[in-house]
């Protein structure tokens, strides 16, 4: 029998499989942040064990900086502790760190990907839940958790059981106007947060194959809301495009073997997969989501629902819940829901095809009064790359903040929040209560939605533009 | 790590679904560079109400909790679990987890015992007729009683041996850096790195 493209992956990284025992898997890239690693590195340090593969870690920092005035120090104290940590510990155990102010700093499913580091058929993981991103390679990419970072960095292997394999077909093409990001939204809608508990989920169908590298790392990086630790695409063409010339992607020969082994890697035709899913791309509109999980969300033209709409006792419950926390109403339009605050950023769409799709509508055109919208590009390369396009000048010409690159306003971990009962339209990943900060209420949508609503204030579809006096 | 084989203790019912790893701790106390004292952080916004469960006097002491479905779901910060056994939890029963955060509890101690949603609601039933039940999980047997209640729970089978042995995951696979070493020397070339 065949094989999928998540069992190839990971039989080609079996360093020991023994009767009763987890999978010794090897890992050929382990991505390290501020937040998850200090007390791995403690650990380190007190059993005496040192870094095993230098060469295949790397760090940055990303979660705390802040988003303006970083050539100042850091101003909370408990955050620039947290830095220096990272600081000492990346110096001490000989690791490459992109440090605040170096242009290849970034958020860290950002720079992997955009220096070449994450190519097909690799294993990378962080302690980071997000590490599901790297998947749009085909690659197997997870989060750990702290005690795994330890482990990862004295031995480069983590032991793990195999996973179940979930194929999420997407037939048909997406309709104009409808993005990667309104796609995962209505895909986790449909399995539901919990959904891909135990397997790794691998995206296929034409209209997956017609998404470019940026539109693919959106759809993976979302897998872990769909309760999956890793989301894969199988690499073709658009993967090789993306990879070649890249600072560390292969050269010459080494290029050649690789584009090789990377051809080997799709689902075998006759390979079964332990669930399989069909979603119908032409049926699909912009979609958001209303509550406090991402499996909460609906089509923007449709009303908020009410827990009378669920059959399910844990459903409707949870409904009400949301309900409350968001302080929205049971069949209310969507689309009349006011929004204070527009982020567009993030490890989810804080690429350059995010900031130009933002741009390309707010061309022309200015924020709503009383709204805040800040763009935060997910690297320094990134950034770059969008002045050189100009980019910038439209976000600040219609109102925006225009920041320095780094996770901002996805989680209240830097000075970067939503204030107790603001409300948020974010391009980011969570919309748990609180996530953006103490209080704070988010509604997750597509970088389109993202600045379609912050010209109309409400939430808003590109096509709700046309015609708009605004 | 302690060896687990059996816990007693009351419980904590928590009557909610998609407990995600933000509620459990928010992210401002991930800033910590520590691996304790993160008890004060644990379901920090709920707590601040005065009728959430871990606030009520009945509830004082409790070493176990019973959760909704889809615990732990969302962010891979170990510190929930951290902030979890920080606060004197050993055990969390709920009918399904997140499976990073399963990972996560299984490395540093805290048993994550998943039973069916009728079990669940049968001990949510359990200990709020009366908090100060005793719950009794003894890991060995896979079993949970609760007032003449029993149930079976599923736990994973090496993760099971490593609580019960008491086991550090990375001395385990140090016994075979051999092997490790020879993976390494068959590497293609072509693979990356990052100085």
């Amino acid at each position: 029998m065949g094989r999928t493209l998540a069992q190839k992956v990971w039989d080609d990284h079996v360093v020991r499989r023994a009767e009763g025992e987890p999978d010794l898997l090897y890992i050929d890239l382990h991505l390290t942040h501020e937040v998850t690693s200090p007390q791995a590195f403690d650990g380190l340090r007190a059993a005496g064990r040192p870094v095993r593969r230098k060469d295949l870690t790397i760090a940055t920092e990303d979660h705390n900086v802040p988003t303006t005035d970083i050539d100042k120090p850091i101003v909370d104290p408990i955050s620039r502790a947290q830095i220096e940590a990272l600081r000492i510990n990346t110096k001490e155990f000989g690791i490459e760190n992109y440090e605040l102010g170096n242009k290849e700093q970034g958020i860290v499913h950002i720079i992997a990907p955009q220096s070449g580091l994450t190519q097909p058929g690799m294993t990378i993981v962080c302690g980071d839940s997000h590490t599901s991103t790297h998947g749009a390679f085909g690659s197997i990419g997870m989060g750990i958790g702290t005690s795994e970072v330890e482990h990862v960095l004295a031995t480069q292997t983590l032991p793990l059981k195999p996973f179940k394999t979930m194929a999420i077909t997407v037939n048909g093409k997406l309709p104009a106007g409808v993005t990667s990001k309104d796609l995962i939204l209505a895909i986790i809608a449909e399995i539901g947060t919990g959904g891909g508990q135990g397997y790794i989920l691998e995206y296929r169908g034409e209209a997956i194959r017609a998404l470019s590298m940026e539109g693919r790392m959106t759809m993976c990086n979302m897998s872990i809301e769909a309760g999956a630790r890793a989301g894969m695409i199988a690499p073709d063409e658009t993967t090789f495009e993306y990879v070649k010339g890249r600072e560390h992607a292969p050269k010459g020969a080494d290029w050649d073997a690789a584009v090789a082994y990377w051809k080997t890697l799709p689902t075998d035709d006759d390979a079964v997969f332990d669930r399989e899913v069909i979603i119908d791309a032409t049926k699909l509109s912009p979609f958001v989501t209303w509550g406090t999980n991402p499996g909460q969300g609906a089509p923007i033209s449709a009303n908020v629902p009410s827990p009378d709409d669920f059959t399910d006792e844990v459903d409707k419950k949870a409904t009400e819940k949301a309900l409350e926390y968001m302080d929205l109403k049971a069949g209310m339009p969507i689309r009349d829901i006011k929004i204070d605050t527009v982020f567009i950023g993030s490890c989810t769409n804080g690429r350059i095809e995010d900031l130009r799709a933002a741009a390309d509508i707010l061309k022309g055109n200015k924020i709503a009064d009383g709204m805040r919208m800040m763009v935060v590009p997910g690297s320094v390369r990134v950034r770059l790359e969008a002045m050189a396009e100009g980019l910038d000048k439209v976000f600040l010409e219609a109102g925006a903040e225009w920041r320095e690159a780094g996770c901002s306003m996805c989680l209240g971990m830097n000075p970067d929040k939503l204030t107790p009962g603001e409300r948020s339209a974010s391009t980011s990943n969570r919309n748990f209560e609180g996530r953006q900060g103490p209080g704070g209420r988010t509604h997750l949508v597509s970088p389109a939605v993202a600045a379609a609503t912050a010209i109309r204030g409400t939430l808003s579809s590109p096509a709700d533009l046309v015609g708009s006096s605004n | 790590m302690d060896k687990f084989t059996v816990h007693t203790g009351t419980a904590a019912p928590l009557r909610a679904s998609n407990v995600d790893t933000d509620q459990i701790i928010p992210a401002e106390y991930l800033k910590r560079i520590t691996r304790h004292g993160f008890e004060d952080g644990l379901f920090n916004s709920w707590r601040k109400d005065a009728n959430f469960v871990l606030n009520r006097p009945a509830y004082q002491g409790v070493s176990v909790l019973v959760a909704g479905p889809d615990f732990g779901t969302g962010s891979s910060r170990e510190h929930a679990v951290w902030a979890l056994m920080d606060y004197g939890f050993k055990v969390v029963i709920s009918s399904r987890f997140a499976d990073i955060f399963r990972g996560n509890s299984g490395k540093q101690g805290l048993l994550t015992a998943v039973v069916d949603q009728s079990a669940v609601e049968q001990l949510w039933k359990i200990i709020e007729e009366e908090p100060s039940t005793p719950v009794t999980v003894d890991l060995e047997a896979q079993v949970i009683t609760a007032a003449g209640f029993t149930t079976k729970f599923e736990v994973d089978s090496y993760v099971r041996w490593r609580l019960m042995e008491g086991l550090d995951d990375i001395g385990l696979t140090l016994k075979h850096v051999d092997e490790i070493t020879a993976f390494e020397a068959k590497r293609p070339s072509f693979k990356p790195t990052t100085i």
